[in-house]
C-alpha cells in the first residue's frame, strides 16, 4: 500500500552522525562513475546503511554536502526505494517474497511460522535487535518457492518446520 | 535447467554453454566455446550494419513489451555530433513470476556483457550500465568479475581489439521498487532521483540519461545480439517452430504447483502444453490447471483450452493476453481467484509509484475492493466497481504502463471467473452507504 506521509525534518546535528573517512571515500569514488554526482546518491545511501544499519538524519545531511545537492532531495530518494532503512533495523533482515507464485506455492503459512518463533509481525522488530521481518516482492525465485532472503543470503524451497534452522544460523 | 536435452550452440544460442555444475562460465571457457566471436565480427562492421542485421534477424525485446530491437537501436539520433550516447541493460527483473535473466547473469555473465560491446558499437555509446535490481547479489558479482576479465584481455575501455572503438561498461545496483524496471524510470534512477517515470516523448533515444541519446534493452535482448551476429540472420529465423512469425530462441518456464518448475530455452513457438506437460512435468497429483498467466504478474489470464497456442508474441495476443516474460504461472483449482487477485492488486498498489491519480488511489481501491469480496463481505455494485477500475486504469489513462498492466490479470480474472466473484458479494445491500464510504485512500 501507499505509505502515509511521514515528515521528516532534518537538522544538523541530529544524532551525531559522523561519515567515516572509508565511507566518504567509497562515495567519491562511485561519483565517478557517472555525468552528474547526484547519481550516486542511492549508492551513497548504500554504503552508509552497510556500516550503520540504517540511515540516520546526520547521514542525510553528510550525503547532501558530499554531492552537492538539497538535503531534501537525498530525503526523498532514501524514502522512496524500499531497500533503504530511515529508522534502526534489526541486525539480520528477512526478506520473504509475498507476491502470486508464492502466494500458490504458500509463502501465507511461512510468515505465520516466522511471525510464532520471533513473536513479531512484519514491519517489526524482535525486541532483541537479532531480525526484522519484511516482505518483498517477487524474488525471481519463482521456480523454487516459497523463498526468503535473510541479509544477502537467498533461501528456497521453504517449508515451516526448517525455518528453526534457517534462523539458527544468524545470531 | 535441469532437463538434460543437448544442447548445442546451433539449437540453444543461449544456454548451450551453461555448465552442468551450474557454476559461471568465466572468460578462457566462454572463448573456448564461441565467446566473444560476435564482438569481433561486429566490430569489422559499420554500425548501421549491425543495426540492419539485427533488424533483419527479427529480434523482438524480452523485456515483456516485444519491441523489435533493431528497429529501437536505428532510431538514436543520426546526428554525429550528439556523440554522447548510453547503452543501458534494463537487469531490473522484479516483475512477479519472472527468474529468466537471473540464470542469465548469474551463469554466462560474458554473453551479456559481449551482447553489451555490440550493442553499443551498433548505437555508438561510449558507456554503459547494467542497471540490476539489488537482491541479485550473486548476478553483480558475477557481471563485476566478468567485466574486469574482459578489460583485462582488451574487450572493454579504450580502442577494443584494436578498433578504434571505447567502450566503458557499469554495473548499478538499485534499491528496491519495480517501478525502476520501467525504462524512463530507470533512467531517472540511475541519475540518483525517486524512479518516477517521465512522460514520453522525448523518448530516451532522444533524451534519455542526462539528456543524451539513450537506448534500454533488456537482459535476455541483448544476450540474443551476439549468436545472431556469429551465425547470421537467416539461422537466427530458422530456429522458430509451429508456423510462428517470431524468431530466435526464448527463456520459457512454469512454475505453479508444477511437478517439475523450471526455465528451458526454447523455440519461439513451441506450445504452452508442450512446455507445461515435457517440460514442467504437469500439474502435481491431485490438482487440475484452472487458469494461466503466460508471461507475468502483469498478462491476462488465459483457459486451459489456450495451452495448444504456441508461445510467440502474435499468438497470445490473439488469444486476448501478451506474451510478456514468456514465464507462465499455471492455477490449480484449488486455489480462490479473488484470493489471488487480492495479491496481485496489492503487489501493484504497493508498488505504483505515487505519480499519478488513477494507479495511486485506483489500486489500494481495488484491493480494498477484493478483500471485501475474499471475506465474502463485498456488496452488490463491487464488481462493476472493479469493472469501472479496470477501465479508468487502462491504457491512456495513467502516466507508464503500471496500471495497465494491473488491470490485464483483474479483467481476465473477472470475465473468466466472474462467479467466483460473485460468490463473496453477501447479497444484502443494507450498508450501501458505506460501500459509497469506500475511499482509496483509506486503509
Ligand atoms: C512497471 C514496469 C516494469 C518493468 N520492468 C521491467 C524489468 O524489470 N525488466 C525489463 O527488461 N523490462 C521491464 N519493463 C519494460 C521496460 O519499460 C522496457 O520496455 C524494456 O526494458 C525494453 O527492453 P526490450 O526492448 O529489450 O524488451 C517494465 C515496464 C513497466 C511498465
Ligand atoms: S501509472 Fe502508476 S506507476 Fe506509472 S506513473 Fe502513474 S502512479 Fe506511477
Ligand atoms: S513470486 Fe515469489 S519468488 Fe517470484
Amino acid at each position: 500500500m501507499n505509505q502515509p506521509i511521514k515528515i521528516v525534518t532534518v537538522s544538523d546535528d541530529s544524532d551525531g552522525f559522523v561519515l567515516s573517512d572509508a565511507d566518504a571515500q567509497a562515495i567519491e569514488h562511485e561519483k565517478h562513475h557517472y555525468e552528474d554526482p547526484r547519481a550516486a546518491s542511492i549508492e551513497a545511501l548504500k554504503i552508509v546503511q552497510k556500516s550503520h544499519g540504517w540511515v540516520p538524519d546526520g547521514a542525510i545531511k553528510a550525503i547532501s554536502d558530499l554531492l552537492g545537492i538539497p538535503a531534501s532531495d537525498v530525503e526523498g530518494v532514501a524514502t522512496f526505494y524500499s531497500q533503504i532503512y530511515r529508522q534502526p533495523v534489526g541486525k539480520h533482515i528477512i526478506r520473504y517474497c509475498d507476491s502470486v507464485v508464492c502466494h500458490i506455492t504458500g509463502f501465507e503459512d511461512i510468515v505465520t511460522e516466522l511471525e510464532k518463533q520471533l513473536k513479531i509481525k512484519p514491519g517489526q522488530t524482535t525486541p532483541d535487535g537479532r531480525f526484522t521481518l519484511l516482505p518483498t516482492c517477487c524474488l525471481g525465485n519463482c521456480d523454487k518457492g516459497p523463498t526468503m532472503m535473510v541479509n544477502d543470503d537467498t533461501h528456497v524451497r521453504l517449508v515451516p518446520s526448517n525455518l528453526a534452522n534457517i534462523l539458527e544460523q544468524y545470531q | 535447467m535441469s532437463l538434460s536435452i543437448n544442447k548445442t550452440a546451433e539449437s540453444h544460442p543461449l544456454t548451450w554453454c551453461l555448465r552442468e555444475d551450474e557454476q559461471p562460465v568465466w572468460l578462457d571457457e566462454y572463448r573456448r566455446k564461441e565467446g566473444y566471436v560476435g564482438v569481433e565480427k561486429a566490430l569489422a562492421m559499420h554500425p548501421d550494419e549491425v543495426v540492419g542485421l539485427v533488424k533483419d534477424a527479427g529480434l523482438r525485446g524480452r523485456g515483456g513489451a516485444g519491441f523489435p530491437t533493431g528497429l529501437k537501436w536505428s532510431l538514436m539520433p543520426k546526428d554525429e555530433s550528439m556523440n554522447i550516447r548510453y547503452m543501458i541493460c534494463n537487469a531490473d527483473e522484479m516483475e512477479p513470476g519472472t527468474y529468466k535473466d537471473r540464470l542469465l547473469m548469474e551463469q554466462m555473465p560474458h554473453l551479456l556483457v559481449e551482447g553489451m560491446i555490440i550493442a553499443a558499437h551498433a548505437i555508438k555509446a561510449y558507456r554503459g550500465y547494467i542497471f540490476l535490481r539489488g537482491e541479485y547479489v550473486e548476478a553483480a558479482e558475477n557481471l563485476r568479475k566478468a567485466i574486469e576479465e574482459a578489460k583485462s584481455a582488451g574487450l572493454l575501455g579504450k580502442d577494443i581489439l584494436g578498433s578504434g572503438k571505447d567502450f566503458e561498461l557499469f554495473v548499478h545496483t538499485g534499491a528496491g521498487r519495480y517501478i525502476c524496471g520501467e525504462e524512463t524510470a530507470l533512467i531517472n534512477s540511475l541519475e540518483g532521483r525517486r524512479a518516477n517515470p517521465r512522460s514520453k516523448p522525448p523518448f530516451p533515444a532522444v533524451s534519455g540519461a542526462w539528456g543524451k541519446p539513450t537506448c534500454v534493452n533488456n537482459v535476455e535482448s541483448i544476450c540474443n545480439v551476439p549468436s545472431i551476429l556469429n551465425r547470421g540472420v537467416d539461422w537466427y529465423k530458422g530456429l522458430t517452430v509451429n508456423g510462428s512469425n517470431d524468431c530466435g530462441t526464448k527463456l520459457m518456464g512454469f512454475s505453479g504447483r508444477v511437478n517439475n518448475p523450471g526455465l528451458w530455452e526454447l523455440p519461439m513457438g513451441t506450445t504452452a502444453r508442450e512446455i507445461l506437460e515435457n517440460y514442467a512435468g504437469g500439474m502435481q497429483e491431485g490438482l487440475d490447471l484452472k487458469t494461466w498467466q503466460p508471461g507475468g504478474a502483469g498478462t491476462d489470464f488465459l483457459l486451459p483450452e489456450h495451452l495448444d497456442l504456441p508461445m510467440d508474441f502474435e499468438h497470445i495476443q490473439k488469444a486476448g493476453s501478451r506474451l510478456g516474460t514468456a514465464l507462465a504461472m499455471a492455477v490449480d483449482h484449488k486455489i480462490n481467484m479473488v484470493s489471488l487477485l487480492r495479491n496481485l492488486e496489492e503487489f501493484f498498489a504497493r508498488e505504483s509509484c505515487g505519480w499519478c491519480t488513477p494507479c495511486r488511489d485506483g489500486l489500494p481501491w481495488s484491493v480494498k475492493v477484493l478483500r471485501a469480496i475474499e471475506h465474502g463481505e463485498g456488496q452488490p455494485g463491487d464488481i462493476e466497481t472493479l469493472e469501472q477500475l479496470c477501465r479508468s486504469l487502462a491504457p491512456g489513462h495513467t502516466f507508464c504502463a503500471h496500471a495497465p498492466g494491473a488491470v490485464e490479470p483483474l479483467q481476465s480474472a473477472i470475465k473468466y471467473f466472474r462467479e467466483e466473484f460473485e460468490a463473496g458479494i453477501s447479497g444484502q445491500a443494507n450498508n450501501l452507504r458505506e460501500i459509497r464510504g469506500i475511499q482509496p485512500n483509506q486503509q
